[in-house]
């Protein structure tokens, strides 16, 4: 059975969600704030990474680097709120781009599971 | 058995080893995170460029760092022996000034013969080195085909290297120079694009280096260069890009100045970014973006190019970053 990564069409395809999903992000003033002063192309090229993992993609991602990628911006208030924007915008753009609604509840579920390590919890 | 070279050191590669497994089994520190060809964090650059480097070890890279040889280190698992060097590595190259001559708006255009074995791409930078170890970098406008390396050196009040450029520094004088580095370089394919130049004071170097090199390779796509100012007093090469619109029907160079008093009669009185936008290209998808200068300013026309719908992977940005205050 193919990964979701292969049915959305692989890199390319990636590529494009991870730019839709950081533009969303970008335009929520809910969110918007944690993204300044940061250098595009490297947080895209992690938001990459991060939805490889979520899609099924190749990768060696693991919750450790969740935990120590966000142990800054607990300090600047990232909670729970922050994270349903996030898992929310993450649906809506696999939507945009056809992925079947079962793809699109696991992707969710992949991504709520690593909530305790970005939030910092045990 | 295969080897790795990287600067003096030869490191044995094992059968079905990635380069980044070798060089970290040698005690090298290369940097690395996913180790899946994703993160892009294990970057190198091969040095010799007659060998192929294979999809997987450049999958998602910029075309501009592809065609130099740059490649990921975690997802090559080399049969043959390979030179690679840690990116931005480079060797340091000996010149001479061949011209020194003034612009206006406190900068003045200063030429250099092409060291042996330098290879660039018109709009990348090096860095210069005096003699004493001052270093700062410049922006090439100039193509090799040129015949030689072309800098815009704007005076920074009271700038070490700016100043002795201006005031001391004759043709016939030699220099050292390191890279070339980074990504403002045109790339072919795409002939049809729409280019958007954009950048401040002195970022006009490398994007004329983009428009020269555009033009030689023959793009026929529409080319729109922004060049902003606080006034008109800051703009310059103003007659020789007026010749080159006028030789070539697709360029338009658009003079933007922050402040209405002093304008020239062809400046657009405004905020750069907000000019920039408000030349939106119908479609996107056929646009890329070279901007260049104030960081700050960069930064905010990368983003808004980027919200508006223009892919990450069609900006290529180079914020001049000052240096460091002694």
């Amino acid at each position: 059975m193919p990964t979701l990564y292969e049915q959305l069409g692989g890199e390319p395809a990636v590529q494009e969600l991870t730019e839709r999903f950081y533009r969303k992000m970008l335009a929520d003033d809910r969110v918007s704030d944690f993204f300044d002063d940061i250098d595009m192309d490297r947080q895209l090229a992690k938001q990459k990474a991060f939805l490889t993992m979520v899609t099924g993609g190749p990768n060696h991602y693991t919750g450790k680097d969740m935990r120590t990628a966000h142990a800054h911006l607990l300090q600047r208030g990232l909670n729970d709120s922050h994270v349903d924007v996030v898992v929310h915008y993450l649906g809506e753009t696999l939507e945009e781009l056809g992925a079947p609604a079962e793809a699109v509840a696991t992707v969710r579920a992949a991504a709520n599971s690593l909530r305790d390590d970005v939030l910092g919890r045990r | 058995m295969t080897v790795l070279r990287l600067k003096s050191e030869t490191i044995p590669v094992t059968a079905g080893q990635s380069v980044l497994d070798a060089l970290l089994a040698h005690g090298v520190a290369v940097p690395n995170s996913c180790r899946s060809g994703v993160c892009q964090s294990c970057l190198m650059r091969l040095e010799d460029p007659s060998v192929e480097i294979p999809a997987a070890a450049q999958a998602g890279l910029k075309v501009s760092l592809r065609v130099q040889g740059y490649f990921l280190a975690c997802s090559w698992q080399p049969t043959a022996d390979l030179a690679v060097a840690l990116p931005g590595e480079g060797l340091d190259f000996h010149t001479t000034v061949l011209a020194n001559e003034d612009l206006g708006a406190a900068v003045r255009r200063v030429r250099l013969a092409v060291p042996e074995g330098f290879v660039w791409r018109a709009g990348q930078f090096l860095t210069l080195l005096r003699n004493d170890g001052l270093a700062r970098s410049y922006s090439i406008a100039s193509r090799p085909e040129d015949g030689w390396l072309e800098l815009h050196v704007r005076r920074i009040p009271g700038g070490a290297m700016s100043g002795w450029l201006h005031d001391v520094v004759q043709p016939g004088d030699a220099m050292t120079v390191r890279g070339p580095f980074g990504e403002c370089f045109y790339t072919t394919g795409r002939g049809e694009d729409t280019l958007l130049l954009a950048g401040t004071g002195t970022g006009l170097a490398p994007l004329l280096g983009v428009l020269r090199e555009a033009l030689a390779q023959g793009h026929a796509g529409p080319i729109r260069l922004f060049h902003g100012a606080v006034s008109a007093a800051g703009l310059y090469l103003r007659d020789e890009l007026a010749s080159l619109c006028a030789r070539h029907a697709n360029v338009r160079v658009q003079p933007v100045v922050l402040h209405a008093e002093g304008a020239c009669d062809e400046c657009v009185v405004g905020a750069l970014d907000e000019v920039l936008l408000s030349a939106a290209p119908s479609d996107w998808r056929t646009a890329r973006a070279w901007l260049c200068g104030d960081p700050m300013l960069v930064a905010r026309m990368r983003k808004r190019l980027f919200m508006a719908g223009l892919s990450n992977r069609s900006i290529f940005a180079d914020p001049f970053v000052p240096s460091a205050p002694a």
